[in-house]
């Protein structure tokens, strides 16, 4: 095309995945490869016994494997108005020949079903020798069978995940996960929560509740690195209902958690401020992301967080 | 807006041209505290932070941020550039302070995306 803009950003996202794939699609991939054709010298009616038998409404007309002409029901219709259905196909086949090559993309042939005011169009390789044949209907098909493809290949991985719980007979099925937190280790803290998050996400959970499970768990974990003695653990426990988050240590255990749970309280060191914790909103936001919050504290036994989150069934 | 604009409007430096920048910025967050962050950042928005470890990617992530700038020229290292490209998100850092990216992209009309909060409702 002479005038083919480049395209901007802005209609690059606009460009339906559709007409994505009509750009990555080969004409090959989606044309319809085994071919009835004609030969010139054949009469009209044998070709009108062609295509009753093979329920199609047009073929190409080839001498030693090259187009020299295509015929459609419009032409057998003009034979049988005329009284001349014993006539050859070279007299009543169209010549003003419109072709595609298998290697052109679908978008071309798409180009040319608009333009032109043809139904089908004769597919040629490299040496113009006939292999295929395409119609509007064979592109529908190629879209659809590609669209299905992509759909699956995301599908798959998150279904074999999501129906996990489906798959397996029990009183009771849950998933376990356990994520050992270490003291002080700043570098890989909240990846245990994305983790988390992520394996939510593929479990079926919603984006909106794998993301509140993500702050409050990621709150969590950062309270296990910044105020205990020895680290401790998160466990996630995730059922067809719910989801029970625990984040557990074994001290020193929170003087007052009455106090801990006022927004913007805090006890952590300029230190660990620096590092852009210790806004006094961890257990605040556990809170407003959770269905319940729990926790038991004692200077013997550490501290025990529990957080829960209820699933409908539409999620 | 898309994060080359956002770059554009606040001065900042692209460090992750391999991944995605065709997302779309539907409002910005400014804050230093990672949980202040949490508390109250929405969605799909840019986040403007003067702070510079892993966390910032991390709770980015946790709280489904589509785009990181580092303010006060602070340059991030490689740790948290290469885990900001491997969770496919853009990362950049501008020269300006907080307050001066915000009111820019507030300016070139990109909203707040910070929710109020009424943390003390019987005040």
């Amino acid at each position: 095309m002479s005038n083919q803009a480049t395209l901007s950003d802005n209609d690059a996202g606009k460009i339906t995945r559709v007409e994505e794939l009509g750009y990555e699609l080969k004409i090959s991939q989606v044309m319809t490869t085994n071919v009835v054709t004609f030969s010139p010298d054949m009469s009209m009616l044998e070709a009108l016994d062609l295509i009753q038998k093979n329920r199609i409404s047009g073929a190409p007309v080839t001498l030693n494997g090259e187009v020299v002409g295509i015929i459609s029901t419009e032409d057998l219709i003009r034979a049988l108005r005329d009284g001349r259905i014993d006539r050859k196909v070279s007299d009543y086949m169209s010549r003003g020949l419109i072709t595609a090559k298998a290697t052109d993309k679908v978008v071309e042939a798409l180009k040319v079903f608009q333009k032109k005011n043809v139904g089908r169009l004769p597919i040629l390789d490299e040496n113009n020798k006939l292999v295929g044949l395409l119609t509007k209907g064979d592109i529908t098909n190629g879209l659809l069978t590609a669209l299905q493809r992509d759909y699956q290949a995301e599908e798959l991985i998150r279904y074999r995940a999501s129906h996990l719980f489906e798959d397996i007979e029990s009183d009771r099925t849950s998933l376990i996960l356990r994520y050992r937190i270490i003291k002080d280790d700043f570098l890989h803290g909240g990846a245990a929560s994305n983790h988390i998050k992520k394996a939510l996400h593929r479990l079926g959970a919603s984006r909106q509740v794998a993301r509140k499970c993500g702050i409050a768990v990621y709150e969590a974990e950062m309270n296990l690195i910044i105020h205990t003695t020895n680290g401790g653990f998160l466990r996630v426990e995730v059922e067809p209902h719910k989801i029970t988050m625990e984040a557990y240590d074994d001290g020193p255990g929170i003087d007052d958690v009455e106090k801990a749970l006022t927004p913007g309280y805090s006890t952590a060191t300029e230190e660990v401020r620096n590092k852009g914790f210790g806004a006094g909103m961890g257990l605040v936001n556990i809170r407003s992301c959770v269905d319940e919050m729990t926790i038991k504290s004692s200077k013997e036994s550490g501290t025990n967080l529990y957080m829960i989150m209820y699933l409908d069934k539409s999620q | 807006m898309n994060v080359m604009q956002v770059i554009e409007i606040c001065k900042a430096t692209l460090l992750t041209p391999d991944v995605d920048l065709d997302v779309d910025i539907k409002g910005g967050f400014s804050g230093d505290l990672m949980s202040d962050v949490l508390a109250s950042v929405q969605a799909e928005s840019v986040l403007i932070t003067g702070l510079c470890n892993p966390q910032v990617v991390r709770t980015a992530l946790i709280g489904n941020v589509r785009m990181i700038i580092f303010a006060r020229g602070k340059k991030p290292g490689e740790d948290i550039i290469n885990l900001a490209i491997d969770e496919n998100l853009p990362v950049a850092y501008s020269p300006l302070g907080l307050y001066e990216i915000s009111g820019r992209l507030t300016q070139a009309g990109l909203p707040s995306y910070e929710m109020e909060m009424n943390l003390f409702p019987k005040d």
